[in-house]
């Protein structure tokens, strides 16, 4: 048995009926950091020990398991909160922090057996499309060390893509998710905006960010999501409501169903390889006896505005508890009150993050509140308006996730405007707080993975999950290894 | 040139819920430095506030009875500035859509009654505080107060004299205290004021420059600050000078206030919405219930306490200062106590007790039940008044058994006429001198024979029986 090639269910079950101990799928997965991540850099910290001795814990009550995840190893992004262990969103000015507390979704995966392998690289504070703007350096791509691996949830794409654990745990505030599950070809979800507690997720753009799972496949991630979704009295804006059991929801039945190709998002800009590639899945769904349909999504060009005007601006309050004051990294040598502050924010910050947060206290500003973030949030009432028409029309829309593939190292940094609108397809699902789903859906002609995005209604993470599974029983894609892993 | 002074008000008041408002820490004042604290109020990365539906009933509860609309679909928003006692850099509180508005409370002052509206009614969280050691030279932060629950209610520049003002703040704590959701100690920090005050030549609708006062700790700051700032403003135009728009801070010792800030560098707060606690929306039925539930204020219970039970304007005054006190004094009604006996054991002995002991009503062990009987007893002749204030003084701090007291110290009232007779001979027979006195016209004299009889039955007597007796005996 290849554990590198079995699905987080599939290495669960074998878990179950003793094929392979909790401590050996550890073991395996701990060697394959050792080996790749050298190269790969998906880690920011790695918690061996931790791991192998709560798998020899967990390996004594596999027999009253009730998830079927229980035991497989994971990793989690480092801007989700971990009890003791360091929590640094990828930026110099956390240091050490060590958070007394878990994320609640660290603790729902921790009640139902997952072992946590460590903590995930990512663009600093979750700012980022490339997972290059990381203090610990960037994380490459597993199929091309030469390129991104996407971001911010790079490491976790990384890391899932390579072997490094069978699923990860991201974060999505524009496309964090889906844009490097795109990358690496894993398949990656954003939920709807409010099913998953953001507690313990340390906040880039509150009314924006949503936890997810990054996997090997779309029953992988309806499993997690099984765990990690519902209403939590920690979260006020987190929602009540029916949640169905998604993984029994999964039966490849997608017959009848309404697949909407906004044309908007099909226009200029987009690779002609990824293009080709993203409406095979329409071909595919239609084969099984899903209906295609056209139709006009005409808000594209004012996603990414008011995209970055709002995440900016809740990023500049956010960001702005990290003054050295409490925890975390501090300026020496400073003068004064101000001076603390003043150091500690220019030297603790990277460059990215100090563009977003002087964008954000910018569109704030007095004066200027009106004219930016108030037109922004008309915008994002706009864009919710499109998309409440495009689903009177379909049961969810196919879209491209990201322009092209994955770009090479060092590109983006130089032109963040440019990297900016390359996040045209997945930022409006955060500002409509739709589900987004991200699956590997063919390759180009370099050998780097495509990604399909399927966006659904609020509450929608069935009927996606459901066609993204479909989509997987008939290919390939999501099964395919970068390069037989072992890069190192 | 006569001036008008022009005053507005934004008070803010720390509302009497058990937890905070985002946390459910306590709200207990004092406490170690950052023992009341947790990850969510001290603002620790990844955290959320989630509101305490009890602040919300307190400051709607507080809308309704300053007559304000309520605001149905309600909003959080962020108030964005760096300072350590802030841990988060932001303060969540409300600015584009306050839980209340357009409120209006009437005030009696010398000079006749005036409403005062009140612009808005908004809740918000409270900071920590700094505190500075000379002695090391450094600042340490207690977060302890960071998130409790504060309303701000700012009024309309409505008010025109100190006396306006403290009226106004008399009333806005009764009610506040009446409604039980706060406590409104202002030596506490519970009750916090910030004046806002301009000049205008008398006769002006034009509103001058204002400035904006801090600091006032107590009703007798607040009307000497005001005066002293109008004075100031006054002087500064009659020299030709201008106001200049900025906060003041009140000094209490120097009697003065001092330039903090002026508007030139005031700062951008950047307000917006705040993302992580959704928006309240209050529906018919809520406001209903709350409405319904609203307890009778001291101004209705003045009005009733006179009508209905006769008292004085001074006594409903007195009785109705303290919501405990009312409610003791109507308890003792209801327990059949006459209102004015009620009242006057209440304004004196358990006022007295009271003050005394350093004891808010509140806290007052003493029940109903137990003055009442304590009443009862003296009405019924079996104690007199005096006796009766000793039992009670006896009682006063474990609200014990009268009647148990009584029967174990033996003052029930010695309403024997045979003996007290039989006494009053006595004493006649033993103070010849007195008698003679009494009879050559010295009222004096009859007095000390009353304390001689009383002294013999041990104070028991019924004062009246040994009046009566004493002279009939005299005039004989």
């Amino acid at each position: 048995m290849k554990l590198r090639e079995l699905t987080a269910l599939e290495l669960g079950a074998a878990i179950q009926k003793g094929e392979v101990s909790i401590k050996e799928a550890a073991q395996a997965a701990l060697d394959a950091v050792a080996a790749r991540d050298g190269a790969l850099n998906a880690f920011i910290t790695v918690t061996a020990e931790r791991a192998l001795s709560r798998a020899e814990q967990l390996q004594a009550g596999v027999k009253d398991a009730q998830s079927p995840l229980y035991g497989v190893p994971m990793a989690i992004k480092d801007n989700i909160c971990t009890r003791g262990v360091r929590t640094s969103c990828a930026s110099k000015i956390l240091g050490d922090f060590a958070p007394p507390y878990d994320a609640t979704v660290v603790d729902k995966l921790a009640k139902t057996g997952a072992v946590s392998l460590g903590k995930l690289n990512m663009d600093e504070f979750a700012m980022g499309s490339t997972s290059e703007t990381s203090f610990y350096g960037p994380v490459k791509n597993p199929w091309d060390l030469e390129r991104v691996p996407g971001g911010s949830s790079g490491g976790a794409a990384a890391a899932v893509a390579a072997g490094m654990g069978w699923y990860a745990i991201g974060s999505d505030t524009g496309g964090s998710i889906r844009q490097p599950a795109s990358y690496c070809g894993v398949t990656g979800m954003k939920p709807t905006y409010g099913t998953v507690s953001r507690y313990g997720l340390i906040a880039y753009a509150s009314s924006l960010d949503q936890i997810g799972p990054l996997c090997r496949d779309a029953a992988d991630c309806a499993a997690i999501l099984d765990v990690l979704q519902g209403k939590d009295a920690k979260d006020g804006t987190s929602l009540d409501g029916q949640y169905s059991h998604l993984l029994s929801g999964l039966t490849g039945d997608v017959r009848g169903l309404k697949i909407g190709l906004p044309v908007d998002c099909y226009g200029d800009g987009l690779n002609g390889e990824v293009r080709s590639a993203v409406l095979a899945v329409a071909d595919a769904l239609k084969s099984r006896g899903a209906e295609v349909v056209e139709l006009a999504f005409p808000v594209m060009e004012y996603v990414v505005p008011a995209y970055y005007i709002i995440a900016a601006a809740e990023a500049s309050s956010n960001l702005s508890r990290f003054d050295g004051v409490k925890y975390g990294w501090r300026a020496e040598g400073y003068e004064g009150l101000a001076d603390l502050y003043r150091k500690t924010r220019t030297q603790g910050f990277g460059s990215e993050v100090k563009r977003r947060i002087l964008l954000g206290t910018f569109v704030l500003s007095s004066g200027y509140y009106d004219a930016y973030y108030k037109k922004a949030l008309q915008v994002k009432a706009v864009i919710k308006g499109a998309f409440d028409k495009a689903f009177q029309q379909c049961d969810m829309l196919l879209t491209p996730v990201a322009p092209t593939t994955a770009p090479r190292l060092g590109e983006s940094l130089s032109d963040p405007l440019q990297m900016y609108l390359s996040d045209v397809y997945t930022v409006s699902v955060n500002l409509a707080g739709l589900p987004g789903l991200s699956m590997p859906c063919g390759f180009d002609s370099k050998g780097l993975p495509i990604g399909a995005q399927l966006i659904g209604p609020h509450f929608g993470e069935g009927v996606l999950l459901s066609a993204a599974h479909a989509f997987q029983l008939d290919t390939d894609y999501h099964k395919r290894t970068p390069k037989g892993g072992d890069l190192a | 040139m006569t001036w008008e002074t022009v005053i507005g008000l934004e008070t803010h008041v720390e509302l009497a819920t058990k937890t905070k408002i985002f946390c459910s820490c306590t709200t207990a004042f004092g406490g170690d430095p950052n023992t009341h604290c947790c990850p969510v109020c001290t603002g620790m990365p990844g955290t959320l506030p989630v509101l305490n539906r009890k602040v919300l009933e307190f400051a709607v509860k507080a809308g309704l009875a300053l007559n304000c609309s309520i605001t149905r679909y309600s909003k959080f928003d962020r108030k964005n500035y760096f300072y350590p006692d802030l841990p988060k850099a932001y303060q969540i509180s409300q600015l584009y859509l306050p839980i209340a508005r357009d409120g209006a409370v009437p005030v009696h002052t010398g000079a006749g009654d005036k409403t005062i509206r009140i612009h808005e009614l908004h809740m918000e969280e409270d900071a920590g505080k700094l505190v500075h050691d000379p002695w090391i030279d450094q600042t340490r932060a207690d977060y302890n107060r960071c998130g409790v629950p504060l309303i701000e209610i700012v009024t309309e520049p409505d008010f025109r004299t100190a006396d306006e003002v403290i009226a106004y703040l008399e009333k806005l704590k009764e009610t506040l205290q009446y409604l039980g959701v706060s406590d409104c100690k202002m030596q506490e920090g519970s009750l916090r004021c910030d004046v806002n005050l301009s000049v205008r030549p008398m006769g002006s609708e034009e509103f001058g420059t204002r400035t904006e006062m801090k600091n006032l700790n107590s009703f007798k700051a607040i009307a000497r600050a005001i005066d002293y700032e109008a004075k100031r403003q006054i002087e500064l135009i009659e020299e030709g000078k201008r106001v200049v728009q900025e906060t003041r801070r009140w000094d209490e010792n120097k009697d003065a206030t001092y330039a903090m800030r002026s508007k030139e560098n005031a700062q951008d707060y950047r307000y917006f919405p705040e993302p992580d606690i959704p928006p309240i929306e209050l529906s018919e039925e809520y406001l209903d219930g709350l409405r319904s539930a609203q307890p009778e204020l001291g101004e209705a219970k003045r009005a009733r306490y006179q009508a209905d039970y006769g008292l004085p304007e001074y006594d409903s005054q007195m009785i109705t200062s303290d919501r405990a006190l009312a409610a003791f004094f109507e308890a003792l009604v209801e327990l059949g106590a006459a209102p004015k006996q009620g009242a006057n054991w209440i304004m004196g002995e358990v006022l007295g007790a009271l003050s005394a002991r350093g004891i808010e009503p509140k806290d007052m062990k003493l029940t109903a039940p137990t003055l009442a009987r304590l009443i009862a007893l003296v009405g019924e002749g079996k104690l007199n008044r005096n006796t009766a204030v000793k039992v009670f003084e006896a009682i006063f701090d474990t609200d014990g058994d009268v009647d148990a007291y009584v029967k174990e110290h033996g003052l029930e009232q010695v309403n024997d006429d045979g003996l007290v007779r039989e006494v009053c001979a006595r004493v006649l027979d033993a103070n010849p001198q007195s008698v003679a006195d009494y009879r050559g016209g010295k009222e004096k004299a009859f007095g000390f024979l009353v304390g001689q009889v009383m002294r013999e039955l041990k104070g028991k007597a019924n004062p009246q029986t040994v009046n009566t007796v004493l002279r009939e005996l005299l005039t004989r």
